[in-house]
């Protein structure tokens, strides 16, 4: 509860946590904002099918609400008038010089204060992926203080959680990227960060997941707790093996 | 799909050139936008189809564009002619057609095709009526008029009346240069480094609304800002960088005499699915014979002499590490282990 997980990858995908978290805390019943801004709906409508949760079916009983950046974009380009505006969370990107997410925070600060009838354990915010900001003209500051104000409201005033996905490299020349992802890595509570292979590719492990507890963060000077292992996705189900120990090499 | 295009253009306009003619041969709506070559005189170097070499031994029609889903919101990874020499013959996912690039394409495969041509010089002169988004003014008009095209011929599913559904394939050439009012390739600090960005976002948005395709070429060498390249991959379902022997030292290099470059796939989609289609290998060569232009594994001759051997370790070593892929791996920094 009132936790802030960092999902990280460095040149691979770890979308396949996003997946995760959206079908285990839909099946665990909280009420989860999803901020989609590089899928559309159906893509991750289909995956979660897989994985035995149906997000049209959460939508409809108010369980899920899910923002489609892609589709409030349009909206925004070439929607009439009256119907973009005020209430379009992605307004930022027409703004002229300083971009201000506030916008994108009240949409998600509204669908996620709990109203009389909702019986839905904790809210989680769920991000895929915060580095698209960047690329849209929000600068790091911008992005970080969205983060923040999203902390207050959603992990200290409503006791809930918060799983965001960024992209790094480590020799990366996206500085305002990695300015943001090293911050947010800071105030983390639990980090997985998700890495190709250093080898080379492989066929059968398709990376490794390296997790981070952030227990120094509890102020009772313990060390972080680092935990590493590989993982092969497959179609419906990821698995996961301690480190040399693939199915492939046993 | 985005490809970065080699230094002198001359292949990544091939591909260009077959991912369009693909279309022609497929009866899907073309929508070519370029600003510096008159779509209509592209259209006219297509590569004429081989019509009567389809192998037919599999009893499958190669008219099975089997395309790739009629959903509401589709993009298509659209993988051509990668025929390994390793296999007899091209298994059973065969798709595409093969192309003669000594001939163009008849005039009367064109007839049943509609396309509609964006050609910048001539639309500047009309003002873009939409809110730009603080966007470059090229590109602002560039999408508008693919929103349009998009509206006005259904495939976005907004006019029920339709009764067949197409595709439109889209291709955008050179984008990011300069001819496009976008300085990223001349400027280490661009005016705006966004622009290029925002654009790829909202027809990201466009495309997945509706039944189209885009190939995208962009000379990547000339990017001073590599942030931005960065960017554009991420945003992007599958990116393939071509990267042409012609003046660089591996045009000697007797490792790849037989080829005239190597093809980079930088990303692989993974659409609809936790795991993607990533191929065995990932050392692609491109060559381009008199009729055909093809990709294949890049096989190194037999090793016959001591330093042949060691330069091309050190060049797998670095093309090694620029390969990745969608879910995979790669080597970092200059590791070489031999396995």
């Amino acid at each position: 509860q009132g936790k802030f997980t960092l999902l990280r990858d460095t040149r691979t995908d770890g979308s396949f946590l996003v997946h995760h978290f959206l079908s285990f805390y839909l099946r665990a019943g909280c009420k989860v904002c999803f901020v989609a801004l590089l899928q559309s709906f159906s893509h991750y409508n289909i995956i979660a099918q897989k994985l035995g949760v149906s997000l049209t079916a959460a939508k409809e009983r108010g369980q899920l609400i899910f923002l489609e950046g892609l589709k409030y974009c349009l909206d925004l380009m070439f929607g009439e008038e009256e119907q973009s505006g005020q209430s379009n969370p992605l307004q930022f990107l027409r703004l002229v010089g300083a971009s201000d997410l506030r916008a994108l925070f009240d949409f998600i600060r509204t669908s996620l204060t709990p109203s009389g009838s909702d019986s839905w354990k904790g809210p989680v915010l769920l991000v895929d992926d915060l580095s698209v900001l960047l690329s849209l003209g929000a600068t790091p500051v911008p992005v970080l203080d969205f983060i923040h104000y999203c902390r207050v409201v959603v992990c200290s005033q409503l006791k809930g959680n918060i799983v965001v996905l960024v992209h790094s490299n480590e020799d990366s020349e996206d500085e305002e990227n990695e300015l943001v992802v090293n911050s947010l890595c800071h105030h983390s509570d639990l980090i997985l960060w998700v890495e190709g292979l250093a080898t080379g590719f492989c066929k059968d492990i398709h990376g490794q997941i390296k997790i981070i507890r952030r227990v120094s963060l509890e102020l009772t000077a313990e060390k972080d707790l680092i935990q590493i292992y590989q993982y092969k996705i497959q179609d419906k189900n990821v698995t996961f093996f301690a480190r040399g120990l693939s199915a492939a090499v046993l | 799909v985005f490809t970065e295009e080699d230094k002198y253009g001359l292949y990544s306009n091939l591909m260009f050139k077959y991912f369009l003619a693909e279309g022609v041969v497929c009866g899907h709506e073309l929508f070519v936008a370029s600003a510096k070559e008159h779509p209509d005189n592209i259209l006219k170097e297509l590569p004429a189809p081989l019509l009567d070499t389809y192998r037919k031994e599999l009893g499958e029609e190669a008219t099975a564009v089997k395309s790739e889903d009629f959903q509401d919101s589709m993009k298509i990874a659209w993988r051509y002619q990668n025929l390994p020499k390793m296999e007899a013959s091209p298994t059973s996912t065969k798709f595409g057609h093969y192309y003669d690039i000594s001939k163009t394409m008849p005039p009367e495969l064109f007839q049943s095709v509609k396309w509609h041509s964006f050609y910048l010089p001539e639309e500047l002169s009309l003002q873009p009526k939409m809110k730009t988004c603080n966007m470059n003014s090229a590109y602002a008009s560039l999408l508008q008029s693919i929103q349009k095209i998009i509206y006005q011929e259904g495939f976005d599913g907004s006019d029920p009346q339709k009764k067949q559904k197409n595709i439109l394939r889209i291709g955008i050439q050179s984008l990011g240069s300069m001819l496009w009012g976008d300085d990223i390739c001349s400027s280490d600090t661009p005016e705006d480094i966004h622009s290029l960005t925002k654009f790829l976002y909202v027809l990201r948005a466009l495309l997945r609304k509706s039944l189209s395709a885009c190939i995208i070429t962009v000379p990547a060498h000339l990017i001073q800002n590599k942030a931005i390249m960065e960017r554009v991959t991420n945003l992007s379902d599958m990116v393939v960088g071509l990267e042409s022997f012609i003046g660089s030292e591996r045009e000697t290099n007797p490792l790849y005499k037989d080829y005239h470059g190597l093809v980079h796939v930088r990303q692989i989609p993974r659409l609809n699915s936790l795991i993607c289609d990533v191929s065995d290998t990932k050392d692609l060569a491109f060559r381009l014979k008199r009729k055909l232009f093809t990709i294949e594994r890049l096989h190194l001759p037999p090793d016959l002499s001591d330093t042949v051997s060691r330069t091309s370790k050190q060049d797998l070593a670095e093309s090694a590490k620029l390969l990745s892929s969608g879910c995979g791996a790669m080597a970092i920094g200059k590791k070489h282990l031999d396995f």
